[in-house]
């Protein structure tokens, strides 16, 4: 492992977020706050408690998973696209370093940045709720694996683009629809019984499900099955940018 | 000399279905500048790339100081340093910073004081904090080569160091490329300026579709296909040779205003002395002589030409 270039490329990367820190870090607390106001007081006082847990508390978990994806997704493939955008994408593809290292920079650096915004709503939302997490340590693995496997994914959708509306394409007619429609705001189970079939083919309701049973000790469904699926998920994704790299496809004509 | 670049049948077929190389073999000795000199869209830059890793090969094999560029990727590529012909360069970022990650990104560890030289020779540290935006175009250049050369690479490539530069940029450019040169960096530089070849390179290639046509020692290029033409001025139009002249290689030019003598210059006799003594016993009265010599330019223009009327001969037969 050329460590020294994955140590660079990750800097790099981690300096364009500390440019923008202050954006970085004052949108996330500003739209956390608002969900809390519309859903937590507004709304929330008038919904009954969920699985026994009020619903303001019920949300968080679903609010940081929301923003940790979309983070993630839209860090990483900006990342990887901007140097692809300007050209300079030639250094990466000349230095000495293989497919390995040039991934765990950029993704290294996108996943940082998505777990460094989840732990600030998380953060914020301990402001207006209480919370007890009856897990940590899982807590921190979904979160990481979370961060890592969709950075992932956006690593990939940021070398397929080949524009930015392609860019934008995917996380707004894909990611979006299914984290909404992942349970981040409701328990599956208050669906009607089709609709919870249905349900189960979206693979953020197990990143959900098993980030809430750290948090409450509850899931929609089992947590193995949550940890299989995100596992299988960040494998899969590594599996795609290895044939990538190999086959130079999208970036060595 | 031993060959630092050894660049066996490379082919290169892109997708379409384009043979952008079509085996070009070629070796570079250490320290030497070699000029590839083509059109556009001769396969210069695919070489390039190719050579760097940019690109993969089709066929054909790449070796870089003894190590091959696929299978030993790591050891061939610290040794070459890449100078884009595009400006490639993030707009945000400071010099000193974007010079620094190009070192790490090759494996070197940081060391500031091999940047500070680095800016210095290429006249940047007084710009050492400022945006790549805010600079000029030449200076944006000079970023480039600093960045090739922070991992004190061997061999620096230049794709059309001066595409689009003017004409005292362009001289600075070459002297940045003889100091390379003195401190024992091998240079392959593409470019379609036949004056730039002329001006700094040892030896020349000339590539035109994929195919490398020759590959000289600059001089021997230029003694071996340079000619040179005499231009016998006369105070009185001919309507045709004269018969007593019609053994020299001869032609009738500016409407029988003055005779056109073409002959070689290595040649151990010019035939200069015979034809001169042969026009004034034809009666023919001088009012002027000049000569002329071909520059690589001619015989570029020249070996360019022939390669695409064989081409249209060969497409012709198979039609």
């Amino acid at each position: 492992m050329n460590w020294t270039a994955v140590a660079t490329i990750y800097r790099a990367e981690m300096a364009r977020f500390w440019r923008t820190f202050m954006q970085s870090f004052i949108s996330p607390v500003l739209s956390t706050s608002l969900y809390f106001v519309v859903f937590g007081s507004a709304i929330g006082s008038r919904i009954q408690e969920v699985d026994g847990v009020e619903y303001g508390a019920f949300i968080v978990p679903g609010l940081i998973m929301l923003s940790v994806i979309t983070q993630s997704i839209s860090n990483a493939s900006f990342g990887i696209y901007f140097p692809k955008f300007i050209g300079n994408i030639y250094e990466i593809l000349s230095a000495p370093i293989n497919f390995l290292e040039v991934v765990a920079g950029f993704v290294g650096a996108a996943a940082t940045k998505s777990l460094f915004i989840g732990v600030v709503i998380l953060a914020t939302a301990s402001l207006f709720v209480d919370l007890s997490i009856q897990h940590p340590i899982a807590m921190v693995a979904f979160l990481v694996l979370t961060c890592l496997s969709f950075s992932l994914m956006g690593f990939i959708i940021g070398i397929w683009a080949g524009n930015f509306e392609q860019l934008q394409l995917v996380p707004l007619l894909v990611v979006t629809p299914l984290v909404f429609l992942g349970g981040s705001f409701y328990s599956i189970s208050m669906l009607p019984p089709v609709w919870q079939a249905v349900t189960l083919f979206n693979p953020v309701v197990y990143l959900v499900s098993g980030f809430r049973w750290a948090f409450f000790g509850q899931a929609d469904v089992p947590v193995l099955l949550s940890l299989c699926a995100i596992g299988g998920f960040t494998l899969a994704c590594i599996g795609v940018i290895w044939w990538i790299f190999k086959t130079g496809w999208r970036i060595r004509a | 000399m031993a060959a630092i670049l050894s660049i066996r049948d490379l082919r290169k077929i892109y997708d379409g279905g384009f043979e952008a190389l079509k085996g070009v073999s070629l070796d570079i000795e250490e320290g030497e500048i070699l000029a590839l000199l083509g059109p556009n869209g001769a396969g210069k830059t695919t070489l390039i790339s190719t050579i760097c890793g940019i690109t993969t090969a089709s066929s054909g094999s790449v070796s870089v100081g003894g190590f091959d560029n696929v299978t030993e990727f790591r050891a061939a590529r610290s040794l070459i340093g890449l100078v884009p012909q595009e400006i490639t360069l993030e707009p945000f970022a400071k010099v000193h910073d974007t010079v620094s990650f190009s070192r790490g990104l090759f494996g070197k560890p940081a060391d500031p004081a091999r940047i500070e030289e680095v800016l210095r020779k290429l006249s940047l540290w007084d710009k050492r904090d400022a945006k790549i935006m805010e600079l000029s175009g030449g200076m944006k250049r000079r970023v480039l080569i600093a960045k090739a050369l922070a991992h004190d690479p061997r061999i620096l490539f230049l794709d059309e160091p001066t595409a689009g530069v003017d004409v005292e940029l362009r001289k600075d450019m070459w002297e940045i490329v003889a100091e390379l040169k003195a401190s024992g960096v091998t240079i392959i530089l593409t470019t379609h300026y036949i004056e730039e070849a002329e001006a700094i390179a040892d030896r020349v290639g000339v590539i035109t579709g994929g195919e490398l046509l020759l590959v000289e020692k600059k001089e021997q290029l230029m003694a071996r296909m340079g000619q040179k033409q005499l231009e016998v001025q006369l105070t009185a139009p001919v309507s045709e040779i004269p018969a007593a002249l019609s053994q020299h290689n001869l032609q009738l030019v500016n409407g029988g205003d003055a005779l056109l003598y073409t002959y070689d210059t290595r040649a151990e006799r010019t035939g200069i002395t015979t034809l001169l003594n042969d026009v004034a016993q034809a009666g023919l009265v001088l009012a002027d002589v000049q000569t002329r010599e071909s520059s690589l330019e001619d015989i570029f223009v020249g070996l360019v030409s022939q390669g695409a009327a064989s081409d249209g001969a060969v497409s012709g037969d198979a039609a």
